[in-house]
């Protein structure tokens, strides 16, 4: 067994988090940030942070994850690290040239309290930002939230560089919260064929899912651009997808330049997605044309060609709030018995959604928001599931209970997939139900006797 | 300097001039300093910068010594619970992300497959964090009764002063079947992972080593320092010794245990692998007991078996020399057979290192026996001893940087000390050109005109690979893609692309196996459509 000494009795743990199920702000930030074209994420830390989170993107994604970092040594955790900051601006754009610097902090430079608005505004007035560049900002203290928060707080903070003209130009903004390159594609490619202009904010698509071609590009082709969020102020409308991930960017909008907005939960699933694109249809006033009907009837013709194999189906996930909510929503409404759900990231919000999204099933649930895999570890032990959804760190409790496993979230270290083929949508509800049903056909199949070995499903 | 195409006519003093004319005046001052144009092979002059701050902005290979101490060098121990003390992502990044192997058996324990955390929040900033550390150690100790329990500082305990090592020997004494200790390995310390190493190994030297007294049996009793069995390249060194009739004490750290550290003193001979993570903790090991140590390497089939003869020529005794010689005897045709089978396509190849503060070395045995050159290496985290040679070592300038990492000054053991050869011994070994303590460093092994650059950062690696044009370049993750998006595959060397082992004799036709299929690949010709490739529309095209 690989996690051995976890034991099946639940005890009252004080302090210690075991396996946990977030981690920190910075590496949202720096993830949103590289949805931005040209810009170069920057960690204003010790160095080992930004070493730490370009690992866990480039581990999950198999591409470059460029990002720099202030270097903190002892001297500037004592003295500050507005001297490093200053210096680091200088290089970055002599060296690198990006369009934008994205300055995320961490824990050190937020407990020795570093002004990072205050140095920005220095580096402008000693002329170490070129014209027309950029150096956009967030707080990213990593002792508040999780690494949604840093993703949430990043998204807000390109929110600062949005200018409202007074004249709109009928764009909508989608705010796709933390979802791969190949979702915020299939995103755009929906607004795309129900005619909407969209602004979608952050953008990694073109960017963590590149292709090889002999030349290494620092800043891809792809993600939203400067101007672009610029005028993002003067959208007609603004949807955020997900309440942690992406509302404050929507509402930082709406009072700073009154582009109104509302907030969705993630189109994963059919409900899902359906109330993602009537919300999209009503905002830009516009109709819903035949092909994405089409392709929601072809989830639900799968849905109910392989209905019986999810039924009732017990499950357990693990991974961010506004994943898990539109993951639970999915699960319930094919019929799947979602029965232990964790998050690591803190809110009572969470466990009040999962509440409400799980009231009508005949079991109970256990939620927990601020939770660890130790403890979902532990309530799988006394009631075992069907299915474990979750990130790579599930495949130890996968293997030690012998559950199948549908890998969902971040960090996928050990796939790869996630990049390439969406699971938002009806094309990605499709993809979602293909690789469930092919996990537990594949558990079946090898369970199965021989005399009970099936040739068709 | 116009833009050249061709590799040929670029001199390495070229190569340097181009890569620095990108920089601001002072980061291309400083970054001189740290590229070296190997051309006075041995000749004091190849003095390299290194161990230096990396300057801000500049995107670095390097991480942090938290990474370096929980990370490297306690991450690989199975049985001891290393609690972080901090907010939630330094225990999450440093969670299983290192591929240290271990072997812990049926029911043995094994805690590394857990991360732990205290997952400090605002208020224990504001407040302090002692009283949740303090919990949270209970909470550990009440769950699993370890023998061990490792406490790691993050950044932010240092800053706001919690005292984690009153925490320590306060729960310690209160479990008394439990061994608790801390180590004050804030990321911002030092200039790399090397300060972490240092800290790591003093505490496991203060707190760990000589605990014990239950010696394991044999007649040749060694401990092999700075080995991290990734890929499990100690389980191969282990097979190898075992085969050898020779007995491991303790490794640090790969594969360990708190008894193999507990019981390190009593070895009778110290192997230094990795000389720049642990070279002081093979010192401490001599001054307090007496063990000598000897620099040795088990990267390369050649440099296996001059390992292996130098252990034997150490202890003297015709048996185990004997039985060293038939080992390898018995292990390398298989590697020949490897080699004359896959040199013939390796043969002439170029390779470029840039990883680790031993790696970058080593890692050219490998490469120089499938018939490569190393054209261009260089270490993230060394210091200049591990480049020039440990003679540089007295004449170190100590930094505001290394002056905090502390130095444990240590004394002969009344009780545990004895010396394991005369000294008359040791200078009859010594005249017939045995070395104690020795390490050369890199350079003197690396030929003339080749670069030598230490902390080299992703402008730098991208140049390097554009104009030299390497078959190979080996670093990390990080670096990984960037180059690969060049056409050029990248062999991690941290990680092993999750390969391995490469150590040792069958470690060796692992790797020669794997430099064969990235250096002749096909996937690095498809790059090109056939329509780039041709765009030329066909005039001449009929239908038939």
């Amino acid at each position: 067994m690989l996690l051995r000494h976890t034991p099946k009795e639940i005890t009252e743990r004080s302090a210690v988090v075991i396996n946990p199920a977030k981690t920190c702000q910075p590496v949202g930030a720096m993830y949103a940030a590289l949805g931005i074209h040209g810009c170069l994420p920057h960690s204003h830390g010790s160095q080992g942070c930004c070493a730490y989170h370009r690992s866990a993107l480039t581990r999950h994604y198999k591409e470059p994850v460029s990002a720099s970092t202030s270097s903190f040594t002892e001297g500037a955790s004592v003295f500050g690290g507005q001297s490093n900051l200053l210096q680091a601006i200088e290089n970055i754009f002599t060296v690198y040239g990006p369009e934008v610097i994205a300055v995320h902090t961490t824990c050190l430079s937020e407990t020795i309290g570093d002004d990072i608005k205050q140095i920005r505004d220095k580096a402008e007035k000693q002329g170490l930002i070129p014209k027309g560049k950029h150096v956009i900002y967030c707080n990213t203290p990593s002792y508040v939230g999780s690494h949604v928060t840093g993703f949430s707080n990043m998204c807000k903070g390109m929110t600062e560089l949005s200018v409202n003209s007074g004249k709109k130009n009928g764009k909508v903004n989608i705010i796709p919260g933390w979802v791969e390159p190949s979702d915020m594609e299939e995103i755009k490619r929906l607004a795309g064929v129900m005619g909407v202009p969209i602004t979608l904010f952050p953008d990694t698509s073109g960017i963590l899912n590149g292709p090889l071609t002999g030349e290494f590009k620092m800043f891809p082709e792809g993600g939203v651009t400067v101007k672009e969020l610029i005028e993002a102020g003067d959208a007609v409308g603004t949807l955020a997808l997900g309440e942690w991930c992406s509302a404050d960017a929507a509402r930082s909008l709406d009072s700073k330049c009154k582009v109104p907005c509302r907030v969705l939960e993630m189109p994963y699933g059919l409900l899902g997605t359906d109330r993602f694109i009537d919300a999209l249809r009503i905002i830009a006033g516009t109709s819903v044309p035949e092909d994405i009907t089409r392709e929601r009837g072809q989830l639900v013709d799968m849905l109910s060609d392989t209905h019986q194999y999810y039924y009732k189906k017990k499950v357990a996930l693990f991974g961010d709030p506004d994943q898990l909510i539109a993951m639970t929503e999915f699960l319930t409404s094919i019929d799947m018995l979602p029965v232990h759900i964790v998050t690591g990231t803190p809110g009572g919000k969470f466990e009040k959604r999962i509440k409400e999204l799980t009231a009508h099933l005949p079991c109970e649930v256990h939620v927990k928001a601020a939770g660890d895999m130790f403890l979902l570890h532990q309530w799988i032990k006394n009631e075992p599931v069907d299915l474990l959804i979750g990130n790579t760190y599930g495949k130890y409790i996968a293997r030690d209970e012998d559950i199948p496993f549908l890998r969902f979230g971040f960090p996928i270290l050990d796939r790869v997939g996630h990049q390439y083929f969406p699971r938002v949508g009806y094309k990605g509800g499709l993809r979602l139900l293909e690789q469930i049903l092919g996990l537990l056909l594949d558990r079946k199949d090898r369970d199965a006797s021989e005399t009970k070995f099936e040739l068709t499903l | 300097m116009a833009a050249k195409t061709d590799t040929a006519q670029w001199s390495p003093a070229e190569l340097k001039e181009e890569i620095l004319k990108k920089y601001p005046p002072k980061v291309a001052r400083k970054r001189a300093a740290s590229i070296l144009v190997n051309d006075s092979k041995g000749d004091a002059a190849s003095e390299i910068q290194a161990n230096v701050r990396t300057i801000p902005g500049i995107i670095t290979m390097r991480g942090c010594t938290y990474a370096g101490c929980k990370g490297v060098i306690m991450g690989p121990t199975r049985d001891i619970v290393n609690l972080v003390h901090g907010p939630i992502g330094c225990s999450f990044y440093a969670w299983l992300t290192r591929r240290n192997q271990t072997d812990a058996g049926e029911n043995g324990e094994n805690y590394m497959p857990y991360a732990f955390s205290t997952d400090m929040q605002d208020s224990d900033i504001i407040f302090g964090g002692e009283k949740k550390l303090r919990a949270a150690v209970q909470d550990v100790y009440d769950l699993f009764h370890p023998k061990g329990i490792a406490i790691f500082a993050t950044c932010p305990v240092g800053l706001i002063g919690d005292d984690i090592h009153a925490v320590a020997r306060e729960m310690k004494e209160k479990f008394g079947d439990c061994n608790v200790f801390a180590f004050s390995c804030e990321g911002y310390k030092g200039v790399s992972q090397s300060a972490g190493h240092h800290i790591a190994n003093n505490q496991v030297f203060r707190h760990l080593v000589g605990t014990e007294s239950n010696v394991k049996p044999g007649k040749y009793k060694i401990n092999l320092l700075g080995e991290y069995n990734i890929g499990g390249d100690a389980f191969e060194i282990d097979r190898i010794l075992e085969k050898c009739g020779i007995t491991n004490i303790a490794t640090f750290s790969g594969n360990s245990t708190y008894d193999q550290f507990s019981t390190a003193h009593l070895a009778d001979l110290s192997c230094v692998m990795c000389h720049r993570s642990i070279n002081y903790v093979a010192d401490m090991l001599e001054i307090k007991y007496g063990i000598p140590w000897i620099k040795v390497n088990f990267i390369g089939a050649h440099s296996t078996a001059k390992t292996l003869r130098k252990i034997g020529q150490y202890f003297g005794d015709h048996e185990l020399i004997d039985r060293i010689e038939a080992v390898i005897a018995e292990e390398l045709p298989a590697v020949e057979a490897a080699v004359a089978e896959i040199k013939p396509r390796t043969q002439g190849k170029t390779a470029m290192l840039f990883v680790g503060g031993s790696r970058a070395h080593h890692y050219q045995d490998l490469f120089a026996e499938l018939g490569m050159k190393t054209v261009a290496a260089g270490y993230e985290f060394a210091h200049r001893d591990d480049y020039e040679g440990r003679q540089v070592i007295p004449t170190l300038k100590v930094d505001a940087d290394s002056r905090n990492i502390e130095e444990i000054e240590v004394e002969a053991d009344p009780t545990s000390y004895h010396a394991r050869k005369s000294e008359a011994e040791m200078q009859g070994l010594e005249s017939s050109g045995f070395r104690f303590k020795d390490y050369d460093g890199m350079i003197p092994d690396m030929q003339k005109g080749t670069l030598v650059i230490d902390d080299l950062n992703q402008y730098e690696a991208e140049k390097l690979v554009e104009i030299i044009k390497p078959d190979l370049f080996c670093a990390g993750i990080k670096e990984k893609y960037s180059i690969q998006k060049l056409g050029i595959p990248l062999k991690q060397l941290h990680s092993y692309d999750y390969g391995g082992p490469y150590a040792g004799f069958q470690g060796a036709v692992n790797f020669y196996k794997e430099i064969d299929r990235l250096v002749n690949s096909r996937v690095w010709g498809y790059m090109k459509a056939p329509w780039q490739e041709h765009p030329e529309l066909s005039a001449t095209y009929v239908w038939e």
